[in-house]
């Protein structure tokens, strides 16, 4: 047993290694790529696929940057990977209890995938490439198959899933058209016409969005990310929903040809209800994992919100404003792949060191793990768009481009950014309430159960794991121009201009984009003010003030130790009672439910929370008694006599015939 | 370029307007009397504005009109109603507050929508009024339909035709507005007598109904 | 450039010095209107000074978070004072921080504060915590809009650009920024715990907010978290002057320094006394209904961003 574990030990840190190094690579080459600004794109065709087509490889520079983030999250999720792996097999020197078993082999497939996906410059590459990093992080999800809710999860991601290749399918197919050349030079030569464009957006929403969380095709996506482990979860969420995002920029700016201002205007509507909804399930969550799995939903709102403003501007012929929200949208990519990715890691090392991810169940986590407690407060007030951190420049120029709105020349699009600026502001302090109940609940206070209590730190591969993106973090929220510089030929190739285009001077430390009105900002001197005044604050009060300290029980108004349990301590349902009061019974029909028992008896008294996610009432539901109707009529078609085959075969002919007469006429 | 006309007609039509979300905001009914007496002040001072500034003396009518019924004859008296019949004092909302001031909002944005590209020609201060007064009377109908109590559907109503007022003053040169909201205050004198007497008989019966459950000792009250 | 530094340093050190006076004197005013003598403008000084000397006494299971966040909260919050002009635009640090980042600022002081309230684990640091990020989750959307009809209006997002626009006399009367003031004011009121959503003078009672949350700080932290709070109302006052009533503000183009001062004190006299004459006139609220209130300044603050359109000039 013992010599099994040690030889998987050595396959693991070989996966792993090698995977790190290929993924550390593909990003240095895509940022030599996206900084010399290869004028060429470089291209290649490889005799494997369609007889007569071949499959057509090719990075220009929306690829690249897309390479850059997914293959950024390969190298530290291998890391993460690596120590996780080795966290457990401590832990379980039982093979067949080893929780990870199965994931070794797919990682690495799962991550050239998504590769293959920016890479393809075909549609039949693009589409098996598609189904390939579905089927390897279906698999993924699978490899947890042994916990009680992880079959369900993976039969519905499947369903999903090939519901949302089918659509991608359909639209390439009507993108490719009367010719049937799928070469995606060859599709840009001749642009579909406005029906068809309209059709074509429509099903790459259904297709793309399903696998990006959008709202109402998410159901899937908070039981599926957290089944799978926490750093393949952290590959989904953070990378894989971002290749999702991916096809929609392909086809929405590349593909389709020049914009109607109303496909901005979907892709907003469906944007802005991602993002609130994507919130409030992510308040609603009792599950570490389940929750960043909901907040992905509501940052690839954002993305789509800053996707689409970019679409409206573009189709309005005022390219820099478009540049500009281009650049956010991308921005906020990099971020959400970093941030989330950190959280993801976070809630692996919660899970490791505690056993559960249950919020109900921690607490006090900052006193046992005191690194991961600081990196996880990075990742928490990163999400939460606060200054002087990623989240927040990006949040920044997003809201720029929305003052943007009167520069459009439809009322109504004028009028709905308007709206769309309020719900994006109320998404963004929704999610730092989510973030303070995430962090509050989990690290702070005093532990709920003896795991939370006896926790121990984690090993350094998996600190150092988290530390990178941290850093990151940290910096890009600090100096964020020379990454925006970074991504310039991305937006430049999107929608013909940059964000600082006209600007005479451009100083790499301020961001001041050309359409920002008339403002700039700089994280750099905001963090260098705080710290300089928190260190002379802190100097003076100790040095002429007090700086004495007494350690004593807690006051809380008559707070009595000891309190098994941490029974009094506010817990996960009870921190997000005033938002679902105020929200909840609106958005989610929630409501409580308290049952006190009689004076005398002994009983607890119980508060019961439900609440439905609409899009299960409204649409799921109905969806599946339908084709539960549907499925029991056609069954009956099993059971007929020859004679009626015969005759249902015979109509069919007579009814082509008749069609075939028709049309000819 | 500041012109000052504008800018406080401008001003008035929006106070009128933004009576109207307080009166969705209003749970209690003579808070909501209140309101409404406000807005009826705001209306006036809207119609008298439009007098001064476009010298249409006749407007001035339709002001003194506006000020005497709506602000102070039809408020005090239904305070004295509400008093004497001992009416419930609290708004009952079919649809919650926030929902109804949602709703609100979306109506407004609705009008706007509607008005401004179809009267592409006509001149600022037409456009924006016939927006304003298209959405106070959109909020009226919405709180008479998200109230059950009877006289906050009155309240609603009288808004409705305070929204139409405005957009008859606001529209310079219209014919026939101080006829017109002569015509309107006698109907809506009319259907105040009419909902009350509705009113109440349904009150005293319920009452008696109380009664009667009481002496069987049945009302968990 | 050396000046710009000068008269932020100036500033800065200025609305530190103000803050407790303008405490003080709501307090005051509150007092004569209930018909008490009151205590004397100084005495939120001496309060601050006695806690300051004091020592500090943590309950056992505090962490580190505890302990920096007074520090880093006041920090932010004085960053975020020093931000908005009070006597002249011509500030340092005007570039690097706009309204937007001004109102994140305020969001990382809440945040933190937020998290310290759960820290001890005790009952009401939840309560707190939780009822804070509920009023936030509107107030926040409602002060953005505000920003958002101004900066359209003014085609600017940097305050010192909207003075210079709103004293340059060419703005007139403007529904969008009335709506806006009045969002302003009643997020104003939401954010600093005033009646009538959230009690600053009272403790131990089931509704109250902010005072749940730091209920475990004393000494020197809570005179930080204390200052901090002062602070936060010499702030929105401040950046309600400088919007809507920046008459007197040394511009780029002129004005006394001196004038800037005075008429700014002049604007804390009033705007104190208009609070206190407020919050004696009302009756707090229930706290489920302040979600009412704040959707209520939210929508304001959106319908002054709809009208923008309506008005001329946009």
């Amino acid at each position: 047993m013992a010599v099994a574990a040690r030889g998987r030990g050595w396959v693991a840190t070989a996966v792993y290694g090698g995977t790190a190094v290929a993924c550390g690579l593909t990003v240095l080459w895509a940022i030599t790529t996206l900084a010399t600004g290869a004028a060429e794109p470089a291209a290649l065709v490889l005799p494997v696929g369609l007889p007569w087509m071949g499959a057509h490889l090719r990075t220009d520079a929306l690829s690249a940057f897309f390479l850059l983030v997914v293959n950024g999250g390969g190298v530290t999720a291998s890391l993460f990977g690596w120590g996780y792996e080795r966290a457990h097999t401590h832990q379980h020197t039982d093979p067949h209890h080893a929780p990870s078993g199965p994931v070794l082999p797919f990682f690495p497939l799962f991550l050239a995938g998504m590769s293959l996906v920016l890479l393809a410059a075909d549609a039949f590459t693009f589409l098996v490439s598609w189904e390939f990093m579905s089927l390897t992080s279906w698999l993924l999800v699978l490899s947890t198959h042994r916990e009680s809710e992880t079959p369900a999860a993976a039969k519905l991601y499947l369903i999903m899933a090939s519901v949302g290749t089918v659509c991608l399918m359909l639209a390439f197919g009507l993108l490719a058209g009367g010719p049937g050349d799928m070469r995606f030079d060859a599709i840009r030569q001749h642009a579909p016409g406005d029906g068809m464009a309209a059709l074509v957006l429509l099903l790459v929403l259904l297709g793309a969005g399903s696998k990006a969380g959008l709202v109402p095709l998410h159901v899937w996506l908070p039981l599926a990310h957290p089944a799978a482990p926490s750093h393949v979860s952290a590959l989904m969420s953070g990378v894989m929903t971002k290749v999702a995002v991916y096809a929609i920029v392909r086809v929405a700016f590349d593909l389709l040809g020049p914009p109607a201002w109303w496909w901005g205007g979907a892709l907003m509507a469906a944007g802005t209800i991602t993002a609130v909804m994507g919130v409030m399930y992510a308040l609603m969550q009792d599950d570490l994992k389940r929750l960043l799995a909901c907040s992905t939903i509501e940052n690839i709102g954002v993305i789509l919100i800053a996707l689409a403003l970019a679409l409206v501007f573009k189709a309005s012929s005022t390219p820099v404003i478009a540049a500009l929200a281009m650049s956010a949208a991308l921005l906020h990519i990099a971020n959400h792949s970093l941030f989330k990715s950190l959280l993801f890691f976070v809630a692996g090392a919660v899970l490791t060191a505690t056993g559960t991810r249950d919020l109900n169940r921690l607490g006090g986590l900052i006193h046992r793990l005191p690194t991961t407690a600081v990196l996880a407060l990075i990742g928490a007030a990163a999400i939460s768009a606060l200054p002087p951190l990623n989240g927040f420049v990006g949040e920044w120029m997003l809201f720029q481009a929305i003052l943007n709105a009167p520069a459009l020349p439809e009322w109504s699009s004028k009028i709905g950014i308007a709206v769309v600026g309020a719900a994006v502001a109320l998404a963004a302090a929704l999610a730092a309430a989510c973030f303070v109940r995430f962090y509050g609940i989990a690290f702070l206070g005093r532990p709920r159960s003896p795991e939370a209590a006896q926790a121990r730190e984690v090993g350094t591969a998996m600190r150092a794991a988290m530390l990178i993106p941290a850093a990151l973090c940290v910096a890009i929220g600090v100096l964020p121009t020379p990454l925006i510089r970074l991504f310039g030929p991305a937006v430049r190739a999107m929608v013909e201009a940059g964000p600082f285009d006209d600007r005479a001077y451009q100083p790499w430390f301020w961001l001041a984009p050309t359409s920002a009105v008339g403002n700039s900002y700089n994280g750099m001197v905001l963090l260098v003010v705080i710290a300089v005044l928190s260190a002379v604050l802190v100097l003076v009060i100790h040095r002429w003030a007090s700086n004495r300290v007494r350690w004593s029980t807690a006051w809380g108004c008559g707070h009595e130790e000891p309190d098994p349990g941490a029974l009094s301590q506010y817990s996960a349902s009870s921190f997000n009672q005033p938002i679902r009061r105020a929200f909840g019974g609106t958005l989610l029909n929630a409501h409580d439910r308290v049952s006190m028992p009689e004076p005398g008896d002994t009983r607890p008294a119980r508060l019961t929370v439900n609440w439905r996610d609409p899009a299960w009432t409204f649409l799921f539901t109905p969806v599946g008694t339908a084709l539960d109707w549907l499925t029991e009529r056609v069954n009956v078609l099993q059971f007929l006599t020859i004679r009626r085959y015969l005759t249902l075969m015979f109509a069919a002919l007579v009814v082509v015939l008749i069609l075939v007469a028709v049309v000819r006429s | 370029m500041i012109d000052i006309a504008y800018d406080a007609s401008h001003l008035l039509g929006t106070l009128v307007l933004m009576t109207s979300f307080a009166l969705l905001y209003q749970r209690r009914l003579f808070a909501l009397l209140h309101v409404f007496t406000v807005q009826a002040l705001a209306l006036a001072a809207a119609a008298a504005w439009q007098a001064y500034a476009h010298d249409d003396p006749h407007l001035y009518i339709t002001a003194v009109l506006t000020l005497a019924l709506k602000a102070i004859a039809i408020p005090v008296a239904l305070h004295r109603i509400v008093q004497r019949m001992n009416i419930q004092r609290t708004v009952e909302p079919a649809l919650g507050i926030g929902l109804t001031m949602l709703a609100g909002v979306s109506l407004v944005t609705l009008s706007i929508l509607l008005v401004l590209p179809v009267t592409e020609g006509a001149t600022a201060l037409t456009r924006e009024d016939l927006a304003l007064s298209l959405s106070v009377v959109l909020l009226g109908l919405l709180m008479m339909i998200s109230r059950r109590n009877a006289v906050s559907q009155v309240v609603g109503f009288m808004s409705i035709e305070n929204g139409l007022i405005l957009a008859a003053v606001g529209v310079a040169g219209m014919p026939l507005v101080v006829e017109m909201s002569i015509a309107f205050s006698v109907m809506v004198a009319f259907i105040i007598f009419g909902i009350f007497l509705f009113q109440i008989r349904e009150r005293f019966e319920t009452l008696d109904m109380r009664r009667i459950e009481s002496f069987r000792g049945e009302s968990g009250e | 450039m050396i000046t710009a530094i000068l008269y932020q340093i100036v500033q800065m050190l200025l609305v530190l010095a103000l803050a407790p006076a303008l405490t003080g004197w709501v307090r005051l005013v509150k007092a004569r209107l209930l018909g008490r003598r009151g205590p004397s403008l100084l005495q939120p000084y001496r309060d601050l000074l006695r806690l300051l000397r004091k020592e500090v006494v943590l309950a056992h299971n505090a962490s580190w978070l505890f302990r920096a966040t007074p520090y880093a909260m006041f920090t932010a919050i004085w960053l975020a004072a020093g931000l908005v002009p009070v006597f002249t635009t011509q500030l340092a640090l005007a570039p690097a921080a706009d309204l937007i980042a001004l109102i994140a600022l305020l969001g990382t002081a809440r945040f933190f504060l937020a998290l310290a309230g759960m820290d001890i684990g005790t009952g009401f640091g939840g309560i707190g915590s939780s009822r804070e990020m509920m009023i936030a989750a509107l107030a926040e959307p409602a002060m953005l809009m505000m920003v958002f009809s101004v900066a359209v209006l003014v085609h600017s997002t940097s305050l010192a650009d909207i003075a210079a626009f709103m004293t340059s006399g060419m703005v007139g009367l403007r529904v969008s920024l009335a709506l806006a003031l009045i969002a302003l004011v009643m997020v104003a009121i939401a954010e600093n715990a005033r009646i009538p959503i959230d009690n600053p003078a009272t403790h131990l009672e089931l509704t109250m907010v902010h005072e749940a949350m730091v209920l475990e700080y004393s000494g020197r932290h809570l005179a930080l978290v204390e200052a901090a709070a002062m602070l936060k109302l010499l702030l929105y006052v401040a950046l309600i002057a400088c919007i809507f009533v920046p008459w007197g503000l040394a511009t780029g183009q002129g004005g006394s320094l001196l004038a800037g001062l005075l008429s700014f004190l002049a604007k804390l006299a009033v705007a104190g006394a208009g609070l206190a004459l407020f919050e004696t006139s009302v009756a707090k609220m229930r706290v489920f209904r302040v979600g009412e209130f704040l959707g209520g300044a939210l929508l304001l603050s959106l319908l002054g961003a709809i009208f923008l359109y309506v008005s001329r000039g946009v």
